[in-house]
């Protein structure tokens, strides 16, 4: 362990002469002329792909390009679900297969990401989703994933503030709980990614915007930014919500649109709510944070757009929603509200994929679930861009299945609101 | 909340609507001598502007009929809206 590792020690060290000297955690370095490898988006995936690219493949000149701050776009803007229990095979497998990584990350990346297995609870209202939930639950169990389906009664006895009355406007007639589900700190994930990956020799380029993809016959040579060019011949691109507007620098299409997506905290509160709950047919989802602040989400806005923020009429959906699944919440008020960029797919199924112009691979697509993806989707999207094919982890989600029809199609069949 | 102004109704609250996405995509005339790729194009393939777009929008709560919308995607900003064959940006064609 070297000296610069994080550890009860440093801390001690640190704290006694005040946490005046702490280093910076990952250089500002100025741009090369040449990468082997460059990343566009330094998100949580994007800064996940260079670590596991410098990890797991042995490159380390590598490039992540960020036009703002690193993890300042959806990274910073979710509300950290982490859960894997996904209806079909490939969607079961990658979500497992992150949430193994999860599992095990704060000691993988020497930086405590927080991630906290409180369990995740999808409620059902109806028969169908009744029918849906042991649908769900016994697919996860057949893929090893944990998945159990509760009662009403046992429900109550996880969350004691839920409403569970068979009174209630949509009563509770059961759920899905996923014990190893749960949270983790958002910010932590990005900054852990990006200590880890600049120990490694990746050059985080922050304020730096990617405004044209450089090709040649048909292959990547590199970007235009705006401190200049970059050249590379490969390229990977994980912009999220912005991937269209990448696609076309390059004279790709894409089957993408991009949406809002919003959230809002409470007021920090005493600790009532110790798990994640979330339903699709009220359209909430509700987890308390370690500050004690209720973390509220809902489903996407009924339009498109590029705006960082919200409409009010889904707040007010979303919130009635929370407020008829827990009268106790009607009073707290709420602090602060903000908007993510999603790039939504029309089978609601990530992108992982080699492009038709070599050495380009797109990740995107990740729509509104691709925190609790985040060191899963850099894990494969490494592999793709080291090895130039795909993992059997993510070949299912190639570009190409929009032509051949092999859809995997998430939309509500994932306990999620969309 | 936005004020659409549907063009059969005049303007309404944002509530009442829907948004149908890209506006102007053609459907195939001859769908059998379509490609594989050509359908995917067709079906799943979008613009997706940050910016000025073109967008085909339904009013659902009220006349129950679509019409299209000149829509700025930043700022939401709704610029002209007009009925189907009615006016087309010379720039989407």
């Amino acid at each position: 362990m070297s000296m610069k590792d994080y550890s009860i020690f440093s801390l001690a060290r640190h704290a006694v002469k005040r946490h005046k000297n702490w280093p910076r955690a990952w250089r500002d370095p100025e741009p090369k002329s040449n990468y082997d490898v460059i990343i566009v988006g330094g998100g949580g995936h994007g800064l996940a792909t260079a670590y596991y690219l410098a990890a797991e493949h042995g490159l380390t000149n590598i490039a992540v390009i960020e036009k703002g701050w690193i993890g300042g776009g959806n990274t910073g803007r979710n509300t950290t679900i982490v859960r894997s229990n996904y209806l079909w095979d490939e969607s079961a497998h990658i979500y497992e297969k992150s949430l193994v990584l999860w599992e095990s990350l704060s000691q993988e990346l020497n930086f405590n990401v927080m991630f906290s297995q409180r369990g995740v609870l999808n409620l059902a209202h109806t028969l169908q989703d009744m029918r849906d939930v042991y649908r769900r639950s016994n697919a996860n169990r057949l893929n090893g994933i944990d998945s159990e389906v509760l009662t009403p009664e046992q429900i109550q006895e996880i969350v004691p503030i839920i409403n569970t009355s068979p009174k209630a406007r949509h009563p509770i007639l059961g759920a899905s709980f996923q014990p190893r589900g749960g949270v983790a700190r958002h910010d932590a994930v990005a900054w852990g990614f990006a200590r880890a990956a600049d120990k490694k020799g990746v050059d985080i380029l922050q304020n730096c915007e990617v405004t044209g993809i450089l090709r040649e016959d048909g292959a990547v040579k590199g970007v235009e930014t705006t401190r200049g060019n970059i050249m590379s011949s490969r390229v990977g691109v994980v912009a999220a919500g912005h991937s269209s507007v990448i696609a076309n620098m390059a004279g790709l299409r894409m089957p993408i649109e991009s949406r809002p997506l919003q959230a809002l905290v409470s007021e920090p509160i005493k600790p009532v709510l110790h798990t994640v709950v979330m339903s699709n047919t009220v359209h909430g989802y509700i987890s308390q944070s370690d500050k004690g602040e209720l973390v509220i989400g809902a489903g996407v806005d009924g339009y498109l757009g590029y705006g960082q923020r919200g409409s009010f009429s889904t707040i007010e959906h979303n919130v009635a929603a929370i407020v008829e699944l827990f009268p106790i919440f009607s009073r707290v008020r709420m602090m602060r509200h903000w908007g993510g960029i999603v790039d939504v797919c029309p089978d609601a199924s990530p992108i992982i994929s080699k492009t038709p112009i070599r050495g380009l691979y797109f990740n995107c697509g990740w729509g509104t679930g691709g925190f609790k993806a985040t060191p899963g989707s850099g894990w494969v999207f490494a592999h793709t861009i080291a090895r130039d094919e795909p993992h059997a982890l993510n070949a299912p989600f190639s570009l190409e299945r929009f032509v051949s029809g092999a859809l995997i199609d998430e939309h509500g069949a994932a306990g999620v609101a969309h | 909340m936005l004020l659409i102004n549907c063009p059969w109704c005049g303007p309404r609250e944002e509530s009442e609507f829907s948004c149908g996405g890209e506006a102007h995509i053609v459907r195939p005339l001859e769908p059998e001598a379509l490609s594989d790729e050509q359908w995917a194009d067709y079906l799943f393939m979008r613009k997706n502007i940050k910016g000025e777009q073109d967008e085909q929008w339904y009013h659902s709560a009220g006349c129950r009929r679509w019409f299209n919308a000149q829509r700025n995607t930043v700022t939401y900003k709704f610029g002209k809206t007009y009925k189907p064959g009615e006016f087309v940006d010379e720039d989407e064609v």
